[in-house]
């Protein structure tokens, strides 16, 4: 009996057990068309095998004719990973039978893939971290087999193919990675530079991006690699990280039992919380790869790739680093504000809009991407331009507007799309910033809350906001706060000190 | 004589001036397959109605059109079932795809029909196009127009037999390995499978990708032409076919062979011919010189290894080519099967016949991990060794020619159950494919009364060029003069 992979701390086996991970991603690209047809590569919602065609039913006599802009994608990506583009790549059919793959092969890149080698950086807690990239190549999605609620007892299975034919790039890392966690850090990487070119929308929950797993322990120390595992089909950065640290208690076990580990093939289970093992094959996939005949070699001229290679858009490491020396932004700031595409574009649209550097960061990350997630929306798609918010922030810097009168307009912004500066002057909500205007509430305020202000010059600093809140709540928020204090302190005047 | 049995031209000539129409044509067309395809079994599925539909389109497309109507304007034509026609079941001769009718048109049949040519029905072939006599049909047997108990040739049989039969004036087939170019040397007309990427296979149920072509059976080089500069040129559907523009063959074609060099490989008239080919084709070589022509031996050393080469390359990428095959959206499929296993196994099993089973067997083992080295890769190599040697013989000859079969037609059953035997028939052909040049097949002459071909091959892209020297070819031989079975039939 070997123990209970759960009664194993995973601080306590990583400490003798140095997990190596390996993922392979494949990412849907963003092609209009699929790979080797003419249907729509973005089938969402569209009623089962409508998006289909003589090609990508695998009908006999139809032929496949290869998507340029997949290709185009592709080394792109391979090129921001700092690939190798060889000259010359081809496709080959991968054989094998399946209900989702109608040809009963697919056609795949064996030998020679689009992209040969690279690395992506990465931050893991801080530290820099750097995982090589073994090959990008192209490939075509499988359709997708079904089974309906209500079919559940039924003896038969629904085949969609929809999706078959989809162009799908497959990157495969080297095992470089360290813990589930750098395994996460990896992926985020990853996906966050696929949005920034654009070629992959990098939605795991519905599949276009998608993720499996090799991992194997070994003993701290030593060099030689243990038997892998492979975990398939991890689909959110939680499944991997959960799945992973799972595989190492579990290999943990058996190894610290003293059993031989063997490879397999393993997936995620919700309900079990934990991996299991999928249906072991007898032998050895034979795959029979051949070059496909129906699709001539892809010859990649050297003017192609150095003009895609110019193409590449300021990639998000670069970016962080520029909007730190630029801006004057923290490393943090600069960090979230790169996650997305969008978001620095946006945030740069917004200072050169007039708003100042760090308050516009600050806002943009504390208040919008708040404000924009609960909506399930973008900065881009919030519906407010940079322009407006930088007009808002322009009244809080020049103290035109109170901040909290600002934040509740922004909410407002979101949700109706009005605009914010426009708000201020219809309600007139600009902050009183008038003395004069100010002194009555303030004297208000202190005849109100005599305690308060006796507890205040006794040297208590905290019973100052509550005197500063009535005259807040007074002028309904408009009350410039920081003038409110200062006619405070001035009327309340306290022993200087010894 | 029968306007079928007739040239093109002077069908076409016809039809404008008004001395025949295409409905007539065609309802002649349809009277001899009625009177004589029970007995040959040419044709899998005579579409009747749309032959008549098409011919009245023809008609009324001459009337309006004239003499600016396409040549084949009206020109009833038969298609070998591997090529899909929208509407028309399509089976490529094998259970497996009864009933499957395709919801699109093989470019070449389309443009075909997009100049007015009416397509008469499906011609019966092996299953699959593997095979070299037709008779791995899983639906019927073809006889030879000349010997009914004799095979046409394969794999495109039923298009050669309706065409020597004169049920159709011009046929469709495909050429794999010499599934043109045998059966038109067996039936005694002219055959010509284009340069690789020349005519556009979509739509072609697939054989083997890297070597299937489309090509014309006629009763002439220059009818041959014809069809070849209709169903020729670029198509965006298929990504092998070439982009550049197909040369019109119809100015040059009837240049003569004044001057030619001829190659004539050392290789293939020293081994294996039946006496009565070699006598066939050592006459017609005195006479193409005596028409002008200079023959000069050429070497094409690699040509021993290339029938070994084609059975494994054709059977591999076949045996990838019909996974499709699967019995999940077309076809009977297994019925009554319960577990995934059973109905792939269920439906391959009762679908395929024993020579395609035989093939997928063989190149399921030729792709095999440990074994593709030995066999894919070293059939690739020796493809590139058969292609080098042609095209260091074309450096020094404006054409080769060579016997098309190393026999004349076998008899039915003969060399069914010896497959090494009927793979041995093309080994003349075979080369040609391999190296992807385009080639003819010509009626040389008979041996005992039964046809013998003379193969003319021309580099790779000079399609035009291989068409007037068969055309040179064929004038220096003086044509054969077809049986006319109708009038055989009827004393
Ligand atoms: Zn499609």
């Amino acid at each position: 009996m070997s123990p209970n992979p759960a009664t194993i701390d995973l601080a306590r086996a990583v400490e003798r057990w140095e997990p190596v991970i390996g993922l392979e991603v494949h990412a849907q690209c963003t092609t209009r068309s699929k790979m080797f047809c003419g249907c729509r590569a973005d089938y969402a919602g569209l009623a089962p095998n409508t998006n289909t065609c003589p090609t990508c039913l695998g009908l006999p006599g139809a032929l496949p004719v290869a998507n340029g802009e997949a290709i185009r994608m592709t080394v792109l990506t391979g090129l921001a990973l700092q690939s190798q583009i060889p000259p010359r790549s081809k496709f080959d059919r991968k054989n094998y039978f399946y209900p989702d793959l109608p040809k009963g092969y697919q056609i795949s890149q064996f030998d020679l893939p689009l992209c040969v080698g690279g690395w992506l950086e990465f931050e893991v807690a801080g530290v820099e971290r750097a995982v090589r990239i073994t090959r990008v190549h192209l490939e075509e999605d499988a359709g997708k087999l079904v089974h309906p609620a209500e079919l559940h007892r039924a003896d038969f299975s629904l085949v969609d193919l929809n999706r078959a034919g989809v162009p799908l790039m497959e990157i495969v890392g080297e095992p470089d990675l360290r813990s589930p966690q750098e395994a996460r850090a990896y992926l985020v990487a990853l996906r966050q530079l696929l949005l920034y070119l654009g070629v992959c929308d990098g939605n795991m929950e519905e599949g276009s991006l998608r993720c499996d797993a090799n991992i194997s322990l070994r003993p701290r120390g030593t060099e030689a690699l243990g038997a892998r595992t492979e975990v398939k089909n991890l689909n959110s950065f939680r499944i991997l990280q959960r799945a992973l640290e799972q595989e190492v208690l579990r290999q943990a076990a058996r190894l610290e039992a003293g059993e031989t580990l063997h490879p397999e093939t393993r997936g995620w289970s919700e309900a079990e919380a934990t991996t299991v093992a999928q249906r072991s094959k007898e032998e050895a996939d034979d795959y029979r790869y051949f070059p496909d005949p129906d699709l001539p070699p892809i010859v990649l001229e050297p003017a192609f790739v150095d003009a895609l290679r110019g193409e590449l858009p300021e990639l998000p490491r670069a970016r962080a680093l520029r909007l730190r020396q630029t801006h004057g932004l923290s490393a943090e700031e600069a960090r979230q504000l790169t996650q997305l595409p969008g978001e620095a574009d946006y945030f740069e649209r917004t200072v050169s809009a007039g708003a100042p550097a760090t308050l516009a960061a600050n806002w943009q990350v504390n208040e919008l991407a708040g404000l924009c997630q609960r909506a399930h929306r973008t900065v881009e798609s919030s519906g407010l331009p940079p322009e407006r918010l930088a007009a808002l922030l322009h009244l809080v810097d020049s103290r035109a507007v109170s901040a909290p009168t600002a934040k509740e307009l922004l909410a407002e912004a979101i949700a109706s799309g009005a605009d914010p500066a426009d708000l201020v002057e219809v309600r007139g909500l600009r902050q009183v910033s008038d003395e004069g205007a100010l002194a009555e509430a303030v004297d208000r305020s202190i005849a109100a809350q005599p305690k308060a202000a006796r507890d205040y010059q006794a040297g208590n600093d905290r019973a100052l906001g509550a005197l500063v809140g009535q005259v807040m709540a007074a002028t309904r928020g408009r009350a410039d706060a920081r003038i409110v204090t200062r006619l405070l302190q001035a009327r309340l005047p306290r022993d200087p000190g010894p | 004589m029968s306007w079928l049995l007739r040239p093109l031209a002077e069908q076409a000539a016809a039809l404008r001036t008004g001395q025949v129409t295409s409905t007539a044509l065609v309802e002649e067309a349809l009277g001899r397959i009625a009177q004589l395809d029970g007995a040959l079994g040419a044709f899998l599925r005579v579409t009747v109605d749309l032959a008549r539909r098409q011919a009245a389109e023809a008609d009324r497309r001459l009337a309006v059109e004239g003499e600016g109507a396409p040549d084949l304007c009206g020109i009833p034509v038969a298609i070998k079932d591997v090529l899909c026609t929208e509407g028309v079941e399509t089976t490529a001769a094998s259970r497996i795809l009864a009933g499957f009718v395709p919801p699109y048109t093989a470019t070449a049949v389309r443009r075909l029909a997009e100049a007015g040519a009416v397509s008469l029905g499906k011609c019966n072939c092996d299953e699959f196009a593997m095979g070299s006599s037709t008779e791995n049909s899983a639906y019927q047997l073809t006889r030879n127009p000349h010997a009914p108990d004799r095979v046409p040739g394969g794999s495109s049989g039923g298009s050669a037999a309706a065409v020597a039969a004169g049920l159709a004036p011009a046929a469709l087939g495909t050429d794999t390995g010499g599934s043109i170019r045998q059966p038109a040397a067996l039936c005694g007309v002219v055959g010509f499978k284009p340069t690789y990427g020349r005519v556009s296979r979509y739509g072609l149920i697939a054989f083997a990708s890297s070597l299937d072509q489309v090509g014309p059976f006629t009763r002439t080089g220059g009818d041959a032409a014809r069809i070849y500069r209709t169903i020729a040129g670029p198509d965006p559907r298929d990504a092998t076919c070439s982009p550049r523009p197909v040369e019109d063959p119809m100015p040059t074609l009837e240049l003569g062979l004044e001057g030619l060099r001829l190659g004539v490989p050392a290789e293939y008239v020293a081994s294996g011919l039946e006496p009565g080919v070699q006598r066939v084709f050592e006459a017609a070589c005195q006479r193409l010189v005596a028409a002008g022509a200079q023959l000069e031996p050429v070497s094409l050393p690699s040509t021993r290894y290339a029938l070994a080469a084609y059975y494994v390359i054709a059977p591999a990428e076949a045996s990838s080519n019909l996974a499709r095959m699967d019995g999940l959206r077309f076809g009977p499929g297994r019925p009554g099967a319960v577990t995934l296993r059973e109905q792939l196994e269920g439906a391959r099993h009762l679908g395929f016949g024993p020579e395609v089973r035989r093939r997928i067997m063989l190149g399921t083992y030729a792709l095999s991990r440990g074994y593709y080295d030995a066999y894919y890769r070293r059939a690739q190599q020796v493809r590139t060794l058969v292609a080098q040697d042609f095209h260091r013989a074309f450096a020094g000859v404006d054409a080769i020619i060579a016997p098309t079969s190393p026999t004349v037609a076998f008899r039915l059953g003969e060399r069914l159950s010896d497959p090494l035997a009927m793979y041995q028939s093309d080994v003349l052909t075979v080369p040609f494919s391999l190296a992807g040049v385009p080639a003819a097949s010509v009626p040389a002459g008979l041996a005992d009364g039964l046809p013998v071909g003379l193969q003319v091959a021309a580099p790779a892209f000079a399609d035009a060029h291989c068409l007037r020297v068969a055309r040179g070819v064929e004038r220096a031989l003086g044509v054969a003069e077809p049986p006319d079975l109708a009038r055989r039939a009827a004393p």
